[in-house]
């Protein structure tokens, strides 16, 4: 059975299975990582050690059906470990899990390499688990009544008998009764006996019986037997003989090649005869209606298993597909409402009711489609349990993760490009946040720390907190780092604006750089990163309590909700989130700073004035401040006031790619497609308010 | 509004086989006359005013709308200082598609789809034409006409046309 | 008409590759993930051949097979119970249970083909 070998597959290519299998083994494992690391060793629930056999069993079979020789011993081992655990056999302990753990690991490993062709595991680390695994099977005692697979068994054979007034045939029953404490005992009917139904009559019918015979399977040997038997019965009328010597099973072949002769590979209980394919006119008991009953999808917690018959895998392109036609019908909807507006509504009332019904059922469909793309938190929050266990240890600190709302929905495409933000603000606070367990208590803090996960929806946006209660974040350090740095900073800022001050490049107040985090290349990422999703960070924090940080993202990639403006002949969308009022200025709010430019006051505050003809470089049709709109801008740069000739209106616009057949436009984040079919460009506020910002540095 | 693309009339000696990769649209810039290889040419349109794009040079007007693709429209009278850039009923847009990616370039008009034999393409000699001459392949002749002809994927995705990203100018 | 055969098993891919070879060679295929499932399916149409997995969720293919026998349409339909090719423990429970006979794991396609034509044609 060789991959893509066809002959000997039946002409079947079962390489066009083997993606299949890759990604439901992955699954396995993730669900078998998530109930290892829930396991509580003193209580486990049988259903869950369960559920981790069958993950194992389950990849050791399919890595056997194609081919797969060391995924199929590796997962052996386990499945035989894990065997003797869930039959109570074997005690759970904290160094068995972290042995199925580091196994998971490896097998992760393994199968990514089979997809994608990089370079595996080595096979002595294969060889080195395989042993350690192996080393939890070494005290196992003598046989019991579960069959313990890679044990050596003996078949032998007692007879019984003859039996006369002082030895019953029935007395035989209660002997064989205590011999299954050796093993598995069957008795062996005559031949001359008709099996109706089921073999293993007992019932002596007229004829008087001779003998009883019985077989038994152990791994006592022969003489031991014997010797217990003696104990039983009378030695004369028992006659213990074997039948098949037990095979050295150090090798139990995991993966069996079968060699001649299918007799090996199959069987029957059964005549052949009986068998349809022998009988001529089989009778097959047909059911007239064949309707498929449709099952109520099992509930699941966060590690999937691999089947579930209400649900279909689609392609992941192929859902970008629909939601781009989506989106194009929602443009052709709009360029047609644009185009009726023109026509008198009570003439054509008709076709505007039409209108507006498509309107709706646009909407829907949009919403259907991108509801597609949608997945839980917990696919992003899953992998943190780990993280923080094998963080937590190697940093000797004592961590508690709490998640919620792991049921929040998120774009497919953001749960991807979210994780590793998440993922190094989570490192952060175990290795700076949190203090070691004897600093917490010299705090009068409890012992162990916490980290909360927390995703949860806010308008058209999902918000997802990453929250420790460790020492918090250091005012006095962040400042004197970024004074040392030559930073424009005062004492007077606010504690907002000391925060992001971590965001900056080459930013970091740790003492010792780990290896963990330390090295300041992170945070700046992270907040670009979340930017370029088009969302944004907030930390807030006070001193020996805690931080939180707070990332806040739009729902889906594709949909925005824009406002738009007009400058001169030009229409621009400005994203809906960034914007907090806009308003016509009074001439007493307006006043200059020489040489820096623009300001206006809103309530008490003063902000940068920028123009937005100026940013794109055209001409605006308003040039007076007071004849114009001021759009208030914020993100986490600051607030900065836009000034544009007009409001247009708000609209949900469908973002285009400027960069597939152009390039990267610095101010632009995209493109979108009007109701009139022209262009416009949407905005990077963050750019703008980054913009204005340099020109007004923080200093006093 | 688009203008149909004129069957080519096969100016060279019968016998020739007209392979697609020998036929080339012919356009005019100024007065000067070129070809391009029709396999990049995707569609020819007239001339819409385009969306602008902010601090970008002169020669790339903006972007269009082109089916619900977002085309930048780069002017060649502008680029290579040829002619008058006038946008009137006229004005023609070839729609390209070049290196994966649709682009558009405006020229004085469009004139036909010709078929080039072997013979009728001589190398250029090394005169400084309008633009540089390595994205001159060759010059044809037809009849009394001479074509310059232009390798149009190089010349597009040159840093020179700042199209792409990386594009210095 | 053509002979249908149900295969139960908790992996997609073992499934996948079981009904692209039977239905290769003419047969209907009919996928269950569960013995629960299994059972489901057995009951809401006409299977000719059951060949089933024993560890799986929800209802492990012992308890189907025996379930099945249960049944008045499924008394004597063949049932196969794939085991590893060790396990007599296996054997014994799945003839206990009813089953007509079993199917050694891993199989590759060739063998697949070769018993179940032995045992529905």
């Amino acid at each position: 059975m060789s991959r893509g070998d066809e002959a000997a597959s039946g002409g079947v290519d079962l390489s066009q299975f083997h993606q299949v299998f890759f990604d439901e083994a992955l699954e396995h494992l993730g669900g078998m990582e998530a109930l290892l690391l829930n396991l509580d060793t003193a209580t486990a629930d049988s259903e869950e050690l369960n559920a981790i056999f069958r993950a194992a069993h389950s990849i050791k079979g399919g890595a056997a059906t194609f081919g797969f020789k060391d995924i199929t011993d590796l997962t052996h081992e386990m499945e035989t470990v894990f065997d003797r655990v869930r039959n109570n056999q074997m005690a759970l302990s904290t160094d068995l899990v972290n042995a199925f753990l580091a196994s998971g690991d490896t097998l992760k490993s393994m199968l990514a390499a089979r997809r994608d062709g990089g370079e595996s595991v080595s096979a002595e680390a294969v060889k080195a688990l395989c042993v350690r695994l192996r080393a939890f099977l070494e005290p196992a005692a003598g046989g019991s009544a579960a069959a313990a697979r890679p044990v050596a068994r003996n078949v032998l054979e007692l007879v019984f008998g003859p039996f006369d007034k002082s030895f019953s045939p029935e007395s035989v029953d209660g002997i064989v009764a205590d011999l299954k404490d050796f093993g598995k005992v069957e008795e062996i009917v005559a031949a001359e006996a008709k099996p109706k139904g089921k073999g293993k009559s007992k019932s002596a019918k007229a004829k008087p019986v001779k003998e009883r015979r019985f077989r038994i399977v152990t791994e006592v040997s022969e003489s031991d037997l014997t010797d217990a038997i003696t104990f039983m019965a009378d030695p004369k009328r028992v006659k213990v003989s074997l039948v098949e010597a037990a095979a050295p099973a150090a090798e139990a072949a995991p993966a069996p090649q079968p060699q001649a002769g299918e007799d090996k590979e199959f069987g029957l209980f059964v005549e052949a005869s009986s068998l349809p394919a022998n009988q001529p006119a089989s009778a097959a008991e047909a059911k007239a209606d064949a309707k498929v009953i449709e099952l109520k999808a099992g509930a699941k917690s966060g590690g999937a298993q691999a089947s579930d018959a209400t649900s279909i895998r689609v392609s992941v392109p192929k859902v970008d597909q629909l939601i781009n036609l989506v989106g194009e019908l929602v443009i052709t909807q709009a360029m047609l409402a644009q185009t009726a507006s023109k026509s008198d509504p009570v003439l054509y009332e008709a076709l505007f009711n039409g209108l507006a019904t498509l309107q709706r059922n646009t909407r829907d469909l949009q919403e259907a489609a991108m509801s597609i793309r949608m997945m839980p938190m917990s696919f992003a929050f899953s992998r943190f349990p780990r993280v923080v266990r094998d963080v937590a240890a190697k940093l000797g600190k004592e961590v508690d993760l709490h998640t919620i709302g792991e049921g929040t929905e998120l774009d497919k495409g953001l749960i991807e490009r979210i994780v590793d933000p998440l993922t190094h603000l989570v490192r952060n606070s175990l290795d700076h946040g949190l203090e070691s367990p004897e600093e917490r208590v010299a705090k009068g803090k409890v012992r162990k720390g916490t980290i909360t996960l927390r995703a949860y929806h806010q308008g058209g946006a999902i918000v997802i907190e990453v929250s420790d209660d460790g020492r918090g974040l250091r005012r006095d350090k962040i400042l004197s780092k970024a004074k040392e740095r030559g930073m424009a900073v005062s004492d007077s800022m606010t504690d907002q604006e000391i925060w992001s001050l971590i965001f900056e490049a080459g930013f970091s107040t740790a003492d010792v750089v780990t290896d963990v985090s330390g090295r300041g290349v992170g945070m700046d990422v992270v907040r670009r990163n979340i930017q370029e999703m088009g969302g944004r960070v907030e930390i807030e924090s006070t001193a020996d309590v805690g931080t939180r940080i707070s990332i806040k993202l739009p729902l889906t990639l594709a949909i925005l909700d824009g406002m738009s403006v007009r400058v001169g002949r030009e229409i621009f969308i400005i994203p809906l989130g960034y914007i907090s009022e806009s308003l016509q200025p009074k001439a007493e709010a307006m006043s200059t700073i020489a040489g820096k430019g623009n300001v206006v006051s809103v309530r008490g505050d003063y902000l940068p004035v920028v123009s937005l003809a100026d940013i794109v470089g055209i001409e605006g049709d308003v040039q007076n401040y007071q004849q114009g709109i001021l759009v208030i801008l914020e993100s986490e740069g600051g607030k900065t006031a836009l000034f544009v000739d007009d409001l247009v209106g708000q609209h949900q616009v469908v973002i285009k790619s400027l960069e597939s057949n152009y390039r990267k436009v610095a101010g632009v984040s995209g493109a979108t497609i009007m109701g009139d079919g022209r262009v416009a460009m949407i905005l990077d506020v963050a750019h703008v308010v980054g913009l204005t910002h340099s020109r007004f540095p923080k200093a006093a | 509004m688009m203008l149909q693309q004129n069957e080519a009339k096969a100016a060279a000696p019968a016998g020739v086989a007209a392979g697609q990769a020998n036929e080339f649209l012919t356009f005019r810039l100024g007065t000067e006359e070129y070809g391009i290889e029709i396999l990049k040419v995707q569609e020819i349109r007239s001339y819409e005013t385009p969306t602008t794009i902010a601090n970008s040079p002169s020669f790339i007007k903006g972007v269009v709308n082109l089916r619900g693709t977002i085309v930048p429209i780069v002017d060649m009278r502008i680029k290579f200082n040829v002619g008058s850039a006038e946008y009137n009923a006229f004005t023609v847009v070839i729609i390209l598609n070049v290196a994966g990616r649709v682009v558009g370039m405006v020229v004085d008009s469009v004139s036909d789809v010709i078929t080039l034999a072997g013979e009728q393409i001589r190398p250029s000699p090394d005169f400084s034409a309008s633009f540089d001459t390595q994205y001159i392949t060759g010059l044809g002749t037809v009849e009394q006409r001479m074509l310059i002809l232009i390798d149009i994927e190089k010349l597009m995705m040159s840093a020179d046309m700042a199209l792409v990203d990386g594009a210095v100018h | 008409m053509a002979k249908t055969v149900l295969t139960v098993d908790d992996s997609a891919s073992i499934r996948q590759m079981v009904s692209f070879t039977l239905k290769g060679a003419g047969y209907s295929v009919i996928e269950a993930g569960d013995g629960v499932e299994g059972l489901e399916k057995a009951k809401a149409s006409s299977v000719n051949l059951v060949l089933t997995d024993h560890n799986m969720p929800k209802m492990d293919g012992i308890t189907l097979t025996r379930t099945l026998r249960g049944l008045t349409q499924y008394a004597s339909v063949p049932i196969l119970v794939l085991t590893t090719e060790s396990s007599d423990e296996m054997k014994a429970k799945g003839k206990a249970a009813g089953a007509t006979g079993w199917m050694v794991k891993p199989f590759d396609p060739t063998k697949l083909l070769n018993i179940v034509k032995k045992v529905i044609g």
